[in-house]
């Protein structure tokens, strides 16, 4: 929570600009309010307080309405993401293969709850419920791309790729996939 | 490529006949599964490594063609590479086998054994795709084109026999006869309810009104399903002609895919499919010359497991937050934007294209005598081969378990067959007694579980049931979005005591509240998050009270799963000093120095039991008790 307060304090001025060019494409419509937060929330990482002003006068839902469908679903935050948004099924299936070991080890070693980020914007932990990969049982989803048969030493390689590289891109595609030979 | 449009019922069977009987169709076939699996192991490095060695010039000339295809559902065994009309299937396939696999087994005639699949039951390499158990037991209906096409090209579905069952419907069917054949064919619906599909249509048509509905469920919430993922990714021609026929059959004009938000490439590929049927004439204005119009629209959800459920997916298709409503007002009179809705989830809509071509006596011939057709289930947990399998209605748990899924993933007394969670968070947990239980919509239902979606999580010993129950609980406590008090509060309540049981700290009157909760909890909700809510902690109750009563009575858990109960120390015989323990322990919880020689201690207070240094010692030395 305080990583998350210190770094909004720190972003002055929310630029409105990739908010209104989002709405430009819906119709003024309130059955687009989820769509058009979908998208904000993938360009921004979070959907900041100025643009949900805009897309409420737009699309003439309350404000207050905005906040609700922001709060009721999973796939948003009002809150900053990190660059690389580690997401650790916790799934039936990766729960028993270990998962709760996995996040544990995410925890510890980023020093972060699931649903925080780290101060230096790099990573943000969040515990999923299933994925839908799991033949590969544990998973951990970074930025879209999907890790299966995550070990707890694949977890730390996972953290440690864009850091040495310091910032983004970089080693995605790293797979700790184990292989029977 | 090509901008054909039909205009006419003839000129797409023309068309089709043309493809069917080209040197497409005649080609070899090299399968490069890019399904989520195969993709997360490297497939993406295979497809690309084909393509630099045989680009188009090579395969024209070789008389072949290389497919990016959808899961083969042997996700296990990925990247998985097959090569058609042979069925030569390759498994563990790295970018750098390519170059080999192309002169030997592409240009040459050549089998690679060291890439072959590995019967595990007697050891010796299986050549064949139809050969291997996992397919050899599978009856594919709704999956039948899936792994075998580019779920990106229109002309592959169309090489299979696509869109001739919406052609039939167009041209030789009154919307009336094909509402009657999905009556005939006693279709139930997939996505766990089991409702069956023909009165639902039925009810639909007679609400009256001109404007009329249709919605494909592709929320898939249930944890551990991932069949309608692999449906929509892999094969999403067959969902678009499900829904057309559908609304052909309703006078429908506009359709809906409602995709979970976790599946981007599910919507990437329907989006493609519906550009390209649209382009064709199979979709939109005027379809295939026929006057009847039809048009679909994708629809993203948030990422709320509630959603699933019928009249929280049409709230949120709105715009609105998704949460249920009373169903004393049914969809199928006031749904989406309070008109009458028919909403089935993907892998039904899918299986109606083959009632409609093959007839609905072909698919009451498949199933059981309530449970017609097949259902495709995704294997998952402690089983030797996870993956998707679709088998006939009534095949029994047993044998879809050590039959397609190969028996159990661990030897020895931990790796034994526990128990198999069905139903996802509204399922429950069926014993080792009841393997030999026929599965379909009623059986699991009757004996605490229920088929559900066709998630099905196979537990062996090392999993505690008390915490499977506070799993669930804690995932539905989550998910509940709150609006009736006893699923909110109550299911609250019964994790806190199920985590009270965790920790040591039950009581055995502990038991008799959860009862208590449950009734309230069940007779209380609107919805099935609520109302089958406490399932999940009654069957492992039913089956598994012995597990609950050595938390309670004795402070011990059985399987060595609950932290509370549990200790960590390191076995000095197996201990050769590596120091993998010491750098995996994250609290610094674990003395020593790494030597050949010297072993490690654990202090019991400063180690927070995470189990890491037991997932790392390759020697089995850390011991729980």
């Amino acid at each position: 929570m305080t990583q998350s307060t210190q770094t909004q304090s720190m972003t002055t001025e929310v630029d409105t600009r990739p908010a209104e060019e989002i709405l430009g494409q819906y119709p003024a419509d309130a059955r687009y309010l989820i769509s058009v937060m979908q998208d904000i929330q993938l360009r921004y990482r979070y959907l900041p307080r100025e643009a949900l002003e805009r897309v409420a006068e737009r699309l003439g839902v309350p404000l207050a309405k905005v906040y609700g469908v922001a709060t009721f679903y999973k796939a948003f935050s009002l809150t900053p993401k990190g660059e690389k948004e580690l997401r650790v099924c916790t799934g039936t299936a990766c729960h028993i293969r270990g998962a709760p070991l996995i996040l544990s080890e995410l925890t510890k070693r980023l020093g972060i709850k699931p649903g925080e980020t780290t101060p230096d914007m790099l990573f943000s932990i969040e515990a999923v419920n299933c994925v839908g990969a799991c033949a590969l049982a544990p998973v951990v989803v970074v930025n879209d791309v999907a890790h299966g048969n995550v070990s707890v030493t694949g977890v730390r390689r996972l953290i440690k790729a864009p850091r040495k590289s310091g910032g983004a891109g970089g080693g995605t595609n790293k797979t700790t996939k184990k292989q029977d030979n | 490529m090509d901008t054909v449009r039909y205009e006419t019922v003839d000129a797409f069977r023309d068309h089709a006949a043309a493809l069917r009987g080209s040197d497409l169709a005649r080609r070899r076939r090299v399968l490069v599964c890019c399904g989520t699996g195969c993709l997360a192991g490297g497939a993406r490095g295979v497809a690309e490594a084909f393509a630099e060695h045989l680009p188009d010039n090579k395969q024209t000339e070789l008389g072949l063609v290389v497919k990016r295809t959808g899961c083969h559902g042997f996700c296990e065994k990925g990247p998985l590479v097959v090569l058609m009309p042979r069925g030569t299937f390759y498994r563990g396939v790295k970018p750098k086998h390519v170059p080999e696999i192309v002169e030997r087994s592409v240009v040459g005639d050549e089998v690679i054994e060291e890439l072959l699949y590995v019967d595990p039951g007697t050891g010796k390499p299986v050549a064949g795709y139809g050969d291997i158990e996992f397919y050899a037991k599978q009856t594919r209906v709704a999956m039948r084109n899936i792994g075998l096409i580019d779920p990106a090209n229109i002309d592959d579905y169309m090489l299979r026999g696509g869109y001739d069952a919406l052609a039939r419907a167009l041209s030789t069917m009154s919307p009336e006869q094909v509402l009657q054949t999905i009556e005939a064919a006693k279709l139930r619906g997939r996505g766990g309810g089991g409702f069956d599909a023909g009165r639902k249509w039925r009810s639909c048509k007679r609400a009256g009104g001109d404007v009329r509905y249709v919605i494909a469920n592709g929320d898939e919430g249930d944890p551990g399903a991932f069949m309608d993922r692999s449906i929509m990714e892999g094969d999403p021609h067959a969902v678009l002609e499900g829904l057309i026929i559908g609304g052909y059959a309703l006078e429908s004009s506009q359709g809906y895919i409602y995709v979970r938000q976790e599946y981007p490439l599910a919507v990437e590929h329907l989006q493609r499919a519906i550009e390209d049927a649209r382009g064709r004439g199979l979709l939109g204005e005027n379809i295939l010359g026929s006057g009847y119009s039809f048009e679909i629209e994708i629809s993203r959800g948030g990422g709320a497991f509630v959603c699933g459920e019928s009249s929280a997916l049409m709230r949120s298709v709105e715009g609105k937050v998704g949460e249920p409503r009373a169903k004393y007002i049914h969809a199928t009179d006031k749904g989406l934007w309070d008109r009458p809705t028919v909403l089935n989830n993907v892998e039904t809509w899918a299986t109606v294209p083959c009632i409609v071509e093959k007839g609905p006596e072909w698919f009451t011939g498949l199933g059981t005598e309530r449970s017609k057709g097949t259902k495709a289930f995704s294997l998952v947990g402690k089983v030797k081969n996870t993956g998707l399998v679709e088998v006939e209605m009534g095949t029994t748990l047993r044998q879809i378990i050590f039959g397609p899924g190969g028996g159990m993933l661990d030897t020895g007394e931990r790796g034994k067959f526990k128990a198999v969670q069905t139903g996802g968070p509204s399922g429950g947990c069926v014993p080792e007694s009841l393997l030999d239980l026929p599965v379909d919509f009623d059986t699991l239902t009757e004996v605490g579980s229920m088929m559900g979606s066709g998630g099905m999580i196979v537990m062996d010993h090392s999993t505690c049931m008390v915490d499977v129950a506070r799993y669930f609980l804690s995932f539905l406590v989550d998910e509940s979005c709150g609006k009736c008090v006893p699923c909110r509060e109550g299911l609250f309540q019964m994790y806190q005591i199920v985590s009270r049981i965790c920790e040591g700290k039950g009581t055995p009157a502990d038991l008799d509240k959860i009862d208590d909760l449950s009734q309230a909890i069940i007779l209380g909700s609107l919805c099935a998050l609520g109302k089958s809510g406490p399932n999940p902690v009654l069957s492992t109750l039913q089956y598994f009270r012995h597990e609950y009563e050595a938390h309670i009575n004795e402070k011990r858990c059985p399987a060595g799963v609950c932290k509370a109960l549990i200790t960590y120390s390191v076995v000095n015989d197996r201990c050769d000093g590596c120091g993998a323990c010491l750098s995996a322990c994250a609290v610094g919880a674990i003395m020593g120095t790494p030597k050949k020689g010297d072993t490690f201690k654990i202090d019991a207070l400063a180690c927070d039991r995470c189990g890491a240094c037991v997932a790392v010692c390759k020697r089995g030395a850390i011991a729980v008790a």
